[in-house]
């Protein structure tokens, strides 16, 4: 994208809340930016290491029971709670990753979706601490001083804070030697290793940083939302996060971020056309077409139509 | 004493199962390499056919069975044909998306069709259980476990003494010597891809009478699929049964000894350790190649 497109896409992403006051528009864009941080999350492992996580609303879990817990039981302020559900989420993203990554492919996939199975179980039947199916109702709010970003457009800022920093993080790390060394790997692994890259290192690397991604978009959607519940780990999260990557274009820095957005965008503006089951229904499809048809996403097939329109 | 015998007669019901849910996958992503996470709808589909078939054609509840398997096989097979066929030079990762494609639309097809309400399918055994010495069984589980049994028989008899199985086995083993000995590679495709669907939705309709049917039931039995294959090797079909033997007493056990709410954490927990620990499977000599 030209400088000029970059700068008019920023001023528009940062006056949102001034020219759409609408609050229901902007719970969709809220939404949107969480989901943002969670496609970009999973795009590190699937787009750059090309190891596909089905586990991933674990993290995503995590980090929401983490920061619900510590701001509702120990008292913490939501600014100690996310580091702190981040760290927990990476650290989850490490164990997963040191046990699963000498897997590949439907191995690494069943091991993620098996540890994600086994999350949600804990979650309901612990009913101790995570209060089971009922879930923890009046999660804070976080406050900035004397301010509460209970508001939308408050919390929409902070959301917009997260985005630009899961995207500074993939953004530098795709293009050091830590984000070539993913790619080598991802293209062809006995090479990558015969020239020195540490396979394993760089894969629970991987993990981990994608991990608390994912953790810092569930704390972000746990004091959004302000209800944290079993269905945090519901199948249908990592699903949607699947198809915002393959529909945006895996292994891109602005394919997970567009997918977010038309996949936020696309199912509030059907809602009134078609119930929610016609709607996943679609989804199925959809993914089905894309991979036939559109393989590598939108963002890559835009790139080459442009490249092909100039002289 | 009793109480174990018990636990192990209701895990062999369940593994019984498990065996066949198994074998169909073990055929699909053993054989041809497919990773199909829609396995599990598969069996959804063969309980919700038998309620299908009971409730609107009024049929007979063994007829209703065997429709609901036809019904698995067919399906299985224009998915085959429809999806799977123009992919087949694709990476394996590409079809496992597609499949997983295939899991979400017939989920939520399922869902649009039949509701989110979960529905009980009336059988014609009598409720009163079977008492034999210290264990007690009811006659519709009397039923699953024999039907199970045979199915699981008539499956390996099938793979391993025709010249369909033969091929079919061929057709895996070395795809262009089998095309030079006149063997129709893509027919067999279809066939293998048909055959495991149906004995996925065979468990479903076994399994559909003794609980309930409702649109989610899949998920789980697709992840007890691919552990019952893991845990007994890919394309293994001895392996896969006792795996689902396995599995079912597995969490038979762990249902009545640990807690009840962790019954499904078995599955998860054979699925991690076995591929840490054994990947190549409980029952098979050499490691797993690839």
């Amino acid at each position: 994208m030209s400088g000029a497109g970059r700068a008019v896409l920023a001023g528009l992403a940062l006056t949102l809340p001034f020219w759409l006051p609408n609050p229901y528009f902007l719970h969709v864009a809220i939404m949107a930016g969480i989901f943002g941080v969670l496609a970009l999350s999973l795009n590190l492992l699937l787009g750059y290491t090309g190891q596909l996580s089905l586990g991933h609303a674990a993290f995503f879990g995590i980090g929401a029971y983490a920061s619900a817990l510590l701001t509702l039981r120990l008292e913490w302020s939501f600014w100690l709670a996310l580091p702190a559900a981040v760290a927990l989420a990476a650290l989850a993203g490490w164990l997963i990753g040191r046990l699963a990554l000498k897997l590949r492919g439907a191995y690494f996939v069943l091991v993620t979706i098996s540890f994600a199975g086994v999350v949600a179980l804990v979650s309901v039947n612990w009913m101790e601490l995570t209060n089971g199916p009922l879930g923890l109702p009046g999660v804070p709010a976080p406050t900035l001083g004397p301010w509460s970003l209970r508001g939308k457009p408050a919390y929409y800022y902070l959301v917009l804070a997260a985005v630009l920093l899961a995207s500074l993080v993939c953004r530098r790390l795709v293009h050091s030697r830590i984000g070539r060394a993913f790619v080598a790997l991802r293209e062809n692994e006995p090479l990558a290793e015969s020239v020195g890259v540490d396979v394993t290192h760089y894969l629970v690397l991987a993990a981990v940083v994608s991990a608390a991604m994912a953790g810092l978009a569930g704390s972000l959607y746990a004091h959004y939302t302000r209800f944290v519940s079993p269905e945090v780990f519901l199948f249908s999260y990592t699903v949607t996060m699947v198809i915002m990557v393959v529909a945006g274009g895996k292994g891109t820095l602005a394919g997970p971020l567009v997918g977010a957005l038309i996949f936020t965008v696309l199912p509030e503006a059907l809602r009134a056309v078609v119930s929610w089951q016609w709607q996943m229904l679609a989804y199925g499809v959809l993914l089905i077409l894309l991979v036939v048809f559109l393989p590598r996403g939108i963002v890559p097939a835009i790139a080459a139509w442009r490249v092909r329109q100039a002289p | 004493m009793a109480e174990l015998l018990q636990h192990l007669v209701n895990g062999l019901v369940l593994g019984g199962t498990y065996a066949l849910l198994g074998i169909g996958l073990t055929l699909i992503f053993g054989l041809m390499n497919v990773v199909n996470f829609a396995h599990g709808e598969f069996y959804t589909l063969g309980a919700y056919a038998t309620f299908a078939a009971l409730g609107l054609a009024g049929a007979n509840f063994f007829a209703a069975v065997l429709a609901a398997i036809a019904c698995g096989a067919v399906l299985g097979a224009l998915c085959e044909q429809a999806l799977l066929r123009p992919l087949r030079a694709e990476s394996i990762d590409t079809t496992m998306l597609v499949m997983i494609g295939v899991w979400i639309a017939m989920q939520n097809a399922e869902l649009l069709i039949w509701g989110g309400v979960a529905k009980s399918i009336p059988h014609p055994f009598p409720t009163a259980p079977l008492v034999l010495g210290p264990v007690s069984i009811a006659p519709l589980r009397a039923f699953v476990l024999v039907l199970a049994a045979g199915l699981i028989v008539m499956a390996y008899l099938a793979i391993h003494r025709t010249r369909l199985g033969t091929a079919m086995r061929a057709t895996f083993q070395d795809r262009d010597t089998a095309a030079l000995m006149g063997v129709r590679i893509h027919r067999m495709h279809t066939v293998t891809f048909a055959f495991g669907s149906g004995l996925a939705a065979a468990a479903g309709a076994l399994l559909g009478p003794v609980f309930l049917a409702y649109p989610s039931m899949g998920d789980l039995a697709s992840l007890k699929a691919f552990s019952v294959v893991i845990l007994g090797g890919l394309g293994n079909l001895p392996g896969a049964t006792l795996g689902g033997l396995l599995l079912g007493i597995a969490e038979e056990l762990g249902a009545g000894y640990i807690s009840s709410g962790y019954r499904d954490a078995v599955g998860f927990v054979i699925i991690i350790l076995v591929l840490l620990l054994r990947p190549a499977g409980l029952f098979t000599k050499q490691e797993r190649i690839g």
